[in-house]
């Protein structure tokens, strides 16, 4: 029984982690029609920035919010000054961010070495807690907690406000946005930098649970593109019920049919594209 | 006065709202608009005529910047818009209501509307959710429902709505009436009417002969892409002639 739940909670947690790095990869691909292929990237030098900054800062949160907004920086200059450069160009695109994706990892390599490095689990999280004679560890509930909140934050940022109206129309028929005015590169590097950083702080935020190491960041972006990819193109909400999906397959597939991890991940995402081609969530775009 | 061949005109009137003057716009390889010119006045409707693929909707593209012209100016009020983005010419005052209303679907009425919202300097009775919702009564109601879920003649007056939200200082209509039931064309027919009332100045694309000659003041015939007629909309309305060689009508 101890197994079953501690392999939900996993699930829960990874899912909640994918969450934050799918859900600007969803945003991002749905506005600006970028399979940006350095997301993965993002969340691993998430990850190690905030390895860095948790020696000068011990506080995971605080890394986690600094780390977050350097790449959120970082990635709203390569969207500024190259990826708008090669709009329209899918090809470009995917060879230039396939190829930062590269650059950092080299990066990373050559900054914090080839080593896997541990996080600390913060304080006060780091010790299981009891809930109905069931041991939890606590900090992969926060790690849910936090995904329910940034959920919750981003959905009533796009369905609440003004700004998040003006992305959907975006999504909706780009270039009409335009003719009314929207100011659609604004809002490009908007939500890039959005989705940067969400990736960014979700790497270090996964780091006492699965740490920094080099192939982190191909480790997630496939696990983003299939969320994505069944959730539906620029849906939040696809993007958070598609993350749990794919928690919940992927960790189990894990455990219980080690060598099968990969069908077991891939076979509902063909499922899905084959009966709903834009995905659980998706809708049609202009 | 029938004009084959317009030549480009030096100086737009100092009233001209919108002048366009000797505009080629292309689609790759192929050239769409020839030399176009014409210009419309403040406060008029200008008709812009002409059989299906005479490039009425390629001027309009040009003119909000969807298609820039590879020469010629477009000038608003004296200024130039040529080669700006579309939510730049926007920004400067354009509004437009494209062929096939182009709503947003996944947005609420109110959204739509909301997102289209533009102050502008100098308008004495701006347009606000309000106004607009008094204009067409029937977007009031459905001010929560999602645009794609309107029926499509609540879809027009959306997208037209949209349009005044930006407090345009020309409006841009590309076939307003198209696929309309008839009672709806006749609504959206009085609507640009009590726009032009109001003063606003419209270019309007029209399938709908009738409709465009009881609304315009100025007509523009293009064929294949060139400025065919320039004029007042009484040299168009009983000269059959021009109209079965222009618009192959009747």
């Amino acid at each position: 029984m101890q197994f079953w739940v501690i392999q939900t909670l996993n699930s829960l947690a990874l899912g909640g982690l994918l969450f934050l790095l799918a859900a600007g990869f969803s945003l991002i691909f749905g506005l600006m029609r970028i399979a940006n292929l350095t997301h993965g990237a993002y969340y691993m030098l998430g990850a190690y920035i905030g390895v860095s900054i948790l020696k000068v800062i011990p506080n995971l949160w605080v890394a986690a919010l600094l780390g977050g907004l350097t790449v959120a920086v970082f990635g709203g200059l390569v969207e500024r000054f190259i990826l708008r450069k090669l709009a329209g160009n899918e090809l470009g695109q995917v060879l230039v961010t396939l190829g930062f994706a590269y650059i950092i990892a080299d990066f990373c390599l050559v900054v914090w070495g080839g080593d896997p490095i541990p996080v600390p689990t913060p304080e006060g999280l780091d010790s299981p807690i009891e809930i109905a004679g069931f041991m939890f560890p606590a900090y992969r509930l926060a790690v849910v907690a936090i995904a329910l909140a940034t959920g919750v934050a981003l959905y009533l940022l796009m369905e609440r406000t003004r700004l998040g109206a003006m992305i959907r129309a975006g999504v909706d028929d780009m270039q009409m946005a335009r003719a009314v005015g929207i100011p659609v590169s604004r809002l490009f590097t908007i939500v890039f930098c959005l989705g940067s950083a969400l990736a960014g702080a979700g790497g270090i935020l996964g780091g006492p649970i699965m740490s920094a190491y080099p192939g982190l960041d191909f480790d997630m972006l496939p696990l983003a593109l299939i969320v994505v990819i069944l959730g539906g193109v620029g849906s939040l909400i696809g993007a958070f019920v598609g993350s749990f999906i794919i928690g919940f397959v992927y960790t189990f597939g894990i455990a219980l049919f080690p060598q099968f991890a990969y069908v077991i991940l891939f076979l509902p995402m063909i499922v899905v594209i084959a009966f709903r081609p834009r995905g659980l969530f998706g809708r049609q775009v202009a | 006065m029938v004009t084959e061949g317009l030549t480009r005109l030096a100086t737009p009137p100092v009233n001209a709202a919108l002048a366009v003057s000797g505009i080629n716009a292309l689609y790759g390889d192929s050239h769409v608009l020839h030399e176009v010119s014409f210009t419309l006045n403040s406060g008029r409707v200008l008709a812009l005529l002409g059989r299906n693929g005479a490039g009425k909707t390629t001027c309009m593209s040009s003119i909000i910047g969807f298609l820039p012209p590879r020469d010629g100016e477009i000038r608003l009020f004296g200024e130039t818009i040529t080669r700006l983005s579309p939510e730049a010419i926007s920004r400067k005052g354009i509004g437009f209501v494209p062929q096939g209303r182009r709503v947003f679907a996944s947005l609420t009425v109110r959204e739509n509307l909301d997102v289209a919202r533009q102050s502008r300097a100098g308008v004495a009775v701006p347009w606000t959710l309000d106004r607009v919702c008094d204009l067409f009564p029937r977007l009031r109601e459905r001010l929560h429902q999602h645009a794609g879920s309107l029926s499509g003649g609540e879809q027009q007056m959306l997208a037209i709505a949209r349009a005044l939200m930006g407090n345009p200082r020309v409006l841009l209509m590309d076939e307003p009436s198209e696929g309309l039931a008839p009672l709806i064309v006749t609504e959206v027919g009085r609507t640009i009417a009590r726009l032009k009332e109001a003063g606003q100045s419209i270019v309007l694309v029209e399938q709908n002969l009738k409709l465009a000659l009881d609304l315009a003041d100025d007509v523009v015939m293009l064929n294949t892409g060139r400025v065919v007629f320039s004029g007042g909309v009484d040299e168009v309305r009983n000269n059959e002639a021009l109209l079965t060689q222009h618009l192959g009508v009747f």
